[in-house]
């Protein structure tokens, strides 16, 4: 339906007919040619904060943008009345079930609950059973998938224990709702996200079990290619919490701490986004690499709390549905207010047979739910084979599976292609512990499904997200909401940035790949440049030159047998193929693109560094060049020009960095690598070049294309105002205090920078990095450019050049290590030991 | 009385920083076997240690050393007394077909829920339709629980081979199927899986073998070793062992440390460290009858 007849649209009184034609209005009042663009302008807001959903097994589905529907979903006070009430009382309820499985297990004793559905179930950790939580509600947070039927009615589709995700994202659609189409809110009255986000931060702070002034509380992300990263990534900067993957902590003394640069930092609450059995791999799954092994130590031993607990994922478990009336009458001693969708566990005989006689009307889901492959299968979309086969499973292991009815929904307004149609809808809301009871945030994350008729609506599926409006609730007037806000907020307190050892890490790598980017695009510029003039220009010695120019370049980018060991002739004549192989050759070590790889992936990890302005100019680089990659025909100008965009973007991102990365650690250890590899590759490079004796117009060439390379013509000739010559070049390049590419220059920002990094206990002694750049320094200032410039008895070589190079390289080369021995050293990943086991026959 | 001396020992190849264990080594009491006295030497002296009984009851001890070593080294030194079980005709035993115990562990009533957790099949126990297939050919209808399984266990002596080093921990039961070749706690594992096929209840043992010299010969040192065996759950009597690997009810010989639903729940030493990489390991076992 297109937009002009909306009014026609017929909604059901249950849908609040009211309020969607004064949404109409505002929607129309926009006016057809602005629509579109508002849209467009929606989509760009959200990709440009960086909003994306993983996509597990898809090529493109890294950092799959988020996609927002204009037309939200709407909820009236009264509604969210019985919503909110029946949320609560289901994370109650869920709370009181999760205490009894992991306590007594009444339900079970009594045959109130199956044991199977409990003990079958791959998230009911035995090694939790007994633990002692020092707090009232041990399930912290509780979300649910909900669904209106076609007669109204609110539905219960999932319940979500583990680690409810979607809270990020309801607050980031309504952020860019707000911030983009401000019109539609106007009479609207829509509830406030914020208040569920206050009642989140003092939950954490509650539980901390020593009432420590400062506790820290971390978020703990299983890492970038998660699904749902970017809102952990969003939440931790939202909530003020440092965000870590298990790497970055350990347990040592029966407490978790956080690996720094400066050290360890006890951890007090862990909010938890990685799954509960991969948590530690000690005493849970083995092959995990995201946790923190002797995690559940320090758990029995009360000085961490971790929000949700381990284990909590055996109520996440659609197997329970069947029984949660008679759960609810025996722990509430009451019924469910807000009812789940029929359902049939299969480990009964006469649910089973229902399930296996009905499978092409049902949805069958497994009680235990997996990231890594879909949960729910819609039974009528299964051929007769697939059928089969899931019957045979569900035989086989009957009390993994779960029939549920397909419900009718009712439709919601949605806005697709520039038409207004209906698409079925799931919402999700979000409940926190408040010491007693539960907050419930006023709107939730709501998605559609991305074509009709389509009944499994999941992110993982494809689909679109909508802002969720709940309506007409009246929080009083702007100033005293404030007030409220104030009075809940805890004080924040001050705190030092502190830098995880392994970002630390990632931040160093980001520094040194951007400038091994750059450098490398620089010379291949400047050699791709020469190559092309020689051509034309008549130059006797343009062979030489050819060859000991493209031979540098193999040196410098590392990319051997290249053409200092060419395997045909004509490479000479036609050096092309090799020079594009060497920027575009994703599996080629030593390439621009395999560089370029190494830099996205450091880029990415670190991700939550970077800034709005930052990121885009990320995003364009990374499409230039993916496209690049993608050309099928190449010449020397569309490539020169690729490398000139990527040359601009990596500038702007290393320039954008000084401007926002703050002052403290994390700008400096991005820089430090930075450095560091700026001056490895200079050394390289004159090594390539300028090391050789050659024909006198040679090492001309080659010494305009160093000095071309480092951007440093202009300062040379505005300096010496002279012909290119060895010993000033060397001169420019070397001991040039003023010339921001010379080594001096480089070190002396390597010995300021190193004065920032936490101090490493050495008794007194000098740090080695210090040692090592004061006598590179010292090394330097001893060189004599005459000298390093004369040509010594070997005749083909400048033999002090080299010895004075090579020198410099061995004692620069040592800095990484040092540097990632002194401050990266507890990244160290886990390992496990063999299993002492041996067999024996009598 | 028993003697059992336990020694493991890792050597890393580089220093570690810390590392994490948990070691079931400490046998528990049951109605044929005391615990009289245990000493544990562990080397470097861990910093933490924490002991506790685990979901099944069985003794753990959690230790942590947290200073650079380049080596690990348990010894654990136990005493442990063995009576004799209650005595019991065969009749008793036979008392109960499979069909009737499969009925009265699924019984709502709860009356053997302790026992019913033993019947859902493992990661290390999972069975497929071979294996069922493999079962029933012991498990005929009305044929009695105890007799069954004597005889589920003979076929498994009898049709798979004792070699070691054929198979590792992480080899899946359809594989052993195939290969027919195996150790202890594959025949464990098997066992239980084609008794839990049948939605009965198994458990896995963890324990050590007393090995007897040839006549004539001294016994020698350190050429014990950890053992697995099964037991399965009669009502009115408990749970009984079978050892699968030597075709036999475990007697005088066995002395149980603990048990679960598979190996995974009673590794007798497990653990994790942080940095290094390959490292070596030796185990020895001595059991000597005092």
């Amino acid at each position: 339906m297109i937009l002009e007849n909306i009014t026609a649209l017929d909604i059901p009184s249950f849908q609040h007919p009211t309020y969607w034609k004064t949404f109409f209005r505002a929607l129309k009042a926009l006016g057809p040619a602005e629509i579109p663009g508002r849209n467009l302008d929606l989509q760009r807001f959200l990709r440009e904060n960086g909003v994306t959903y993983n996509i597990y097994g898809d090529p493109d589905g890294i950092n799959r943008p988020w996609s927002l529907d204009m037309i939200p979903f709407l909820i009236s006070a009264a509604e969210w009345t019985h919503i909110s009430r029946g949320l609560e009382q289901r994370a109650i309820l869920f709370n009181l079930l999760l205490k009894d499985i992991y306590g007594e297990q009444q339900l079970l004793r009594d045959g109130i609950l199956p044991m199977e559905v409990v003990y079958n179930h791959p998230g009911f950790l035995r090694q939790c059973v007994g633990v002692d939580l020092p707090f009232q509600n041990h399930l912290v947070l509780y979300s649910a998938d909900m669904a209106r039927t076609s007669d109204g009615k609110i539905w219960v589709m999932n319940d979500r224990t583990q680690a409810p995700s979607g809270s990020g994202y309801a607050l980031e659609n309504r952020l860019a709702m707000a911030r983009i189409v401000p019109e539609l809110f106007q009479g609207m009255k829509v509830a406030r996200l914020s208040p569920y986000f206050h009642s989140l931060r003092r939950a954490l702070m509650g539980l901390c079990t020593e009432k420590s002034k400062d506790p820290r509380i971390v978020i703990l992300t299983p890492g970038p290619s998660n699904e749902t990263y970017f809102e952990h990534a969003y939440l931790a900067s939202y909530l003020g919490y440092t965000l870590v993957q298990g790497n970055d902590l350990m347990v040592k003394d029966r407490q978790v701490w956080l690996k720094t640069i400066g050290g360890l930092e006890k951890v007090d609450v862990i909010l938890r986004r990685i799954d509960d059995v991969y948590a530690d791999p000690l005493e849970l799954r083995e092959d995990s690499q995201l946790g923190i092994p002797g995690l559940l130590q320090a758990v029995r031993s009360g000085n961490v709390s971790i929000a949700n607990p381990m284990g909590s994922s055996v109520v996440e478990n659609p197997g329970l549905m069947p029984f949660l009336p008679a759960i609810a009458d025996r722990l509430l001693g009451g019924s469910l207010l807000l009812p789940n969708i029929a359902s049939w566990w299969c480990g009964q005989k006469n649910e089973l047979n229902y399930v296996l006689d009905n499978l092409d009307r049902l949805i069958i889901k497994r009680i235990a739910r997996s990231s890594f492959q879909g949960s729910s299968v819609d039974g009528s979309a299964l051929s007769n084979e697939a059928l089969a086969a899931l019957k045979a499973r569900i035989k086989a292991q009957p009390t993994l599976y779960v029939g549920q009815e397909k419900a009718l929904f009712a439709g919601t307004p949605a806005l697709v292609g520039g038409e207004v149609v209906s698409r079925d809808a799931l919402f999700r809301s979000f409940a926190v512990s408040n010491g007693d009871g539960y907050a419930i945030m006023t709107g939730g994350l709501t998605r559609t499904a991305n074509s009709e008729g389509h009944y499994i609506i999941s992110n993982q599926a494809g689909g679109v997200s909508k802002d969720t409006w709940v309506i007409g609730i009246d929080q009083g007037s702007l100033t005293s909401f404030k007030k409220d806000i104030e009075a809940i907020e805890e004080p924040v307190q001050y705190r030092a940035e502190i830098l995880p050892s392994n970002t630390a890490e990632n931040l160093f790598w980001v520094g040194r790949y951007a400038e091994r980017l750059l450098s490398n695009a620089r010379f291949q510029r400047t050699v791709m440049q020469f190559v092309e003039e020689a051509n034309k220009a008549f130059n006797e010695n343009e062979e030489a030159l050819r060859q000991s120019l493209l031979q540098a370049l193999t040196m410098y980018t590392f990319t051997y047998p290249g053409f200092v060991e060419p395997e045909t002739a004509d490479c000479w004549s036609n050096p092309w193929p090799e020079l594009y192989d060497i920027l575009f050759n994703v599996n080629r070590a030593g390439s621009l693109a395999a560089n370029f790889n190494l830099f996205h992936r450091a880029v990415h990890t670190a991700r939550d560094h970077w800034s709005t302005d930052t990121w885009r100019v990320l995003r364009d680089m990374e499409e230039n060049w993916q496209q690049a990659i993608n050309q099928p025909q190449r010449n020397p100008h569309r490539v020169a020009y690729t490398l000139d965009n990527l040359i601009t973007s990596l500038v702007a991102f290393v320039g954008l960095n000084r401007d926002s990365i703050s002052r403290e650690q994390g700008w400096g250890i991005l820089n430090m690598g930075q450095k560091m590899e700026q001056c490895l590759l200079l050394i390289s490079m004159l090594r390539a070049t300028l090391v050789r004796k050659q024909d006198e117009q040679v090492e001309y060439i080659l010494q305009e294309a160093v000095l071309k390379a480092n951007e440093c013509l202009v300062n040379y000739r505005y300096k010496y105002r002279s012909h290119i010559k060895l010993p000033l070049v060397l001169d420019l390049m070397l001991h040039d205090q003023n010339n921001p590419r010379s080594l001096l220059y480089l070190i002396e920002k390597l010995k300021a920078g190193t004065k920032d990094l936490p101090k490493i206990n050495q008794a007194g002694a000098l740090p080695d990095h210090e040692r090592v750049l004061q006598e590179a320094e010292k090394l330097l200032r001893q060189a004599d450019k005459e000298k390093l410039a004369a040509v010594a008895s070997s005749k083909n070589c400048y033999k002090n050049l080299e010895t004075f190079l090579g020198n410099m390289n061995g004692l620069l080369l040592s800095l990484p290590n040092i540097i990632s021995k002194a401050y990266f050293q507890h990244a160290q990943g886990a390992n496990q030991l063999f299993p002492a086991h041996q067999p024996l026959r009598k | 009385m028993y003697e059992i001396i336990h020694t493991t020992t890792y050597q890393y190849n580089q220093d570690v920083a810390l590392c994490h264990n948990i070691a079931r080594l400490l046998p528990r009491n049951t109605d044929t076997q005391t615990l009289q006295k245990s000493t544990l030497h562990i080397v470097p002296l861990p910093e933490v240690m924490n002991a506790y009984e685990d979901f099944y009851g069985n003794n753990c001890l959690y230790f942590a050393v947290q200073e650079e070593h380049s080596s690990l080294h348990v010894t654990v030194q136990t005493m442990v007394e063995k009576k004799a079980d209650a005595f019991r005709s065969a009749d008793q035993y036979q008392l109960y077909g499979w069909e009737q115990v499969l009925a009265e562990v699924q019984d709502v009533s709860g009356r053997y829920f302790d026992a019913r957790q033993f019947t859902g099949a493992t990661p290390m126990t999972e069975f497929n339709a071979e294996i069922a297939d493999y079962a029933r050919i012991s498990f005929w209808p009305e044929r009695s629980f105890f007799d069954a399984t004597l005889d589920l266990i003979q076929r498994i002596y009898q049709d798979f081979e004792y070699r070691p080093g054929f198979t590792t921990i992480a080899t899946p039961l359809h594989e052993l199927m195939e290969m027919k070749k195996g150790v202890c706690q594959d025949f464990a594992h098997l066992a239980i899986a084609a008794i839990r096929s049948l939605g009965l209840p198994a458990r896995y043992v963890s324990g050590y073998l007393e090995t007897i010299a040839p006549p004539g010969k001294e016994k020698l040192t350190g050429t014990d070793a950890s053992h697995a065996w099964i037991s399965i759950f009669l009502p009115n009597i408990g749970w009984v062992d079978f050892d699968p690997t030597n075709n036999m009810r475990t007697g005088d010989q066995h002395i149980t440390i603990g048990w679960g639903r598979d190996y995974a729940d009673v590794p007798p030493l497990k653990g994790v460290i942080l940095g290094a990489g390959p490292h070596q390991l030796a185990v020895s076992v001595d059991v000597r009858r005092l």
